[in-house]
């Protein structure tokens, strides 16, 4: 009972300072202390949120942008991760891509925007390209790196008993970078919202990003507020995705394990 | 299980390999073999032969790390190769094992009747897959020979004559030192090796483990009919377990001979101790 208690008060208290904050901005709102043209309460946010989830707006907005999210992702994943693994375990290919790779990793993905729009305009492409050129490098450098560091005492264990390339990249090689891979990806889905928030504020016609634009456009600050915490909301969600996958595959791991 | 037959030891394991210098020795008859002649067999050497050097050199760069090694040795003996550290015994190993390759020489090993090669060896860490379960771990040890269910059942049955049968469904992080050092004992022998190289597996073990150790696999061994190379800077261990002895010294043979004595041994007997000395006095230059 008692270590129940514990646990429930433990898990809670992340959310005391949320909760009061939230408390402190309400009051604050209400008896005039910041101006409803500088910050919206957090009942006006919530009404807005009900508003805009009865006319679908909402919905639309959000599914458009998750659509583009994890498209630009799964493109951008997979090509690092290719990369990643291309290079880790052959030496032509890495001393072929590797040294380019790292000058454009040092390129911001977001100064390229301008080019971006000369090329794509502001249609969907634009921000596809935009999401899977910000993904590449985390997962890219961290496959990389993960199949760097695996043991090559265990490699060498593999080969002398018998197993194939084939064999030993399943068995051994993968799951001794599969960490480090994680560590990519979750940092990853990280630059996947970034770089769509910016996209879609600068050049869209429709998102979450677009939606905020049009509200200040009409000086609806309760929408930019709410667009704003629907991002940090999905970001949270990738992560604790991620996290999950991450417990899942890495039960072996001392860090994972209960009990 | 049949080791060896006399079937495979007339025809070369590996026809396509065979060495102009082996060729030579395998046309021609006994009598006549000058200058290839083998050296003067060991006196109790009626047995087959699990593998042998011949002539083997190994350098690295200028350094001679293996410098013209001759050695015969016979199915199923325990042999343990002692020697100072740097003095070539684990570059032997790697030889044996096929993870390097002689700058010279020739080495024979004796496969299986397919020609499969058996040899298994043991590190001095247990380089257990951290991601596999105990029994996945064990399982390792027959890639290429069994799959599913039977890989399964056999990888069971030796972890249960290491005494970890139910440890069989835990990762290896939650096992101790010498609970891991079982389990690559495990998967060394689930395929039933002809040979067993043996690179210090007992070296980071704490003393009382170690004897533990040292029994189990004494007992396997006796059980089993592997060929057992051991390669260990401890001299106690060496005279405890081995039927012979060879101290390697400046990549030669500095002495090579046999521990007749009976088993089970008892640590810290007169007889050993006396093998004891002897050895160390050659590693170390005094005189007896």
């Amino acid at each position: 009972m008692k270590s129940t208690g514990q646990s429930i008060l433990r898990n809670g208290t992340g959310w005391l300072l949320p909760a009061l904050i939230v408390l402190v901005w309400e009051i604050a709102a209400r008896t005039g202390l910041i101006s409803p043209n500088v910050m919206a309460a957090p009942s006006a946010v919530a009404e807005a949120f009900w508003r805009l989830l009865l006319s679908g707006e909402l919905v639309r907005n959000i599914g458009v942008s998750t659509a583009r999210a994890l498209s630009g992702f799964a493109i951008g994943g997979s090509i690092g991760l290719i990369f990643g693994l291309a290079n880790g375990l052959s030496g032509l290919s890495r001393n072929l891509t590797d040294t380019t790779l790292q000058m454009v990793r040092n390129i911001p993905h977001l100064a390229l925007i301008p080019l971006v729009i000369l090329w794509f305009g502001i249609d969907e492409e634009a921000k596809l390209f935009l999401v899977a050129l910000g993904v590449f490098f985390p997962i890219y450098v961290n496959t990389l790196l993960g199949i760097q560091s695996v043991d090559p005492q265990l490699v060498e264990m593999g080969r002398v008993y018998g197993m194939s390339r084939t064999t030993l990249f399943f068995r051994v090689i993968l799951p001794g970078a599969l960490p480090a891979i994680f560590v990519g990806l979750r940092y990853a889905l990280g630059i996947m919202w970034l770089t769509l928030i910016v996209a879609e504020t600068i050049a869209a016609s429709s998102g979450l990003g677009y939606m905020a634009m049009q509200a200040r456009e009409f000086l609806l600050i309760d929408v930019v507020v709410l667009s704003i915490l629907i991002y940090a909301l999905l970001g949270k969600l990738a992560d604790s995705f991620a996290r999950l996958l991450e417990r899942l595959t890495l039960q072996w791991h001392p860090a994972f394990q209960t009990a | 299980m049949s080791v060896i037959t006399l079937d495979q030891q007339t025809k070369p394991a590996r026809p396509v390999k065979e060495t102009a210098e082996a060729r030579a020795l395998r046309e021609t008859p006994p009598g006549q073999w000058f200058p290839y002649a083998a050296p003067k067999p060991r006196d109790q050497d009626n047995r087959d032969v699990a593998f042998s050097f011949r002539g083997v050199s190994r350098k690295f760069g200028d350094k001679t790390v293996l410098d013209n090694i001759d050695l015969d040795v016979p199915a199923g003996q325990f042999i343990a190769v002692i020697g100072k550290s740097g003095c070539g015994k684990s570059t032997l190993l790697r030889l044996l094992t096929g993870l390097d390759k002689p700058t010279s020489g020739t080495l024979t090993l004796n496969k299986g009747a397919e020609g499969e090669n058996r040899t298994r060896i043991m590190f001095q860490e247990p380089r257990l897959l951290p991601w596999a379960k105990i029994a996945r771990n064990v399982e390792v040890g027959l890639t290429g020979i069994a799959k599913g269910a039977e890989a399964r059942e056999k990888s069971l049955a030796i972890l249960s004559e290491v005494g970890l049968a139910d440890r069989a469904e835990e990762w290896p992080s939650v096992l101790s030192g010498g609970q891991r050092q079982r389990v690559a004992l495990a998967r060394a022998l689930v395929a039933h090796p002809y040979i067993l190289a043996l690179d210090e597996p007992l070296g980071a073990l704490d003393a009382l483990t170690r004897i533990e150790m040292q029994h189990l696999l004494e007992s396997i061994w006796q059980q089993q009919t592997f060929t057992a190379v051991l390669v260990t800077h401890d001299v106690a261990e060496a005279v405890a377990l081995a039927d012979r002895v060879i101290v390697i010294d400046h990549g030669r043979i500095a002495l090579d001979f046999d521990i007749p004595l009976e088993r089970p041994r008892r640590h810290g007997s007169p007889e050993l101790a006396r093998l004891e000395g002897k050895i160390l006095d050659t590693l170390f230059g005094g005189s007896d």
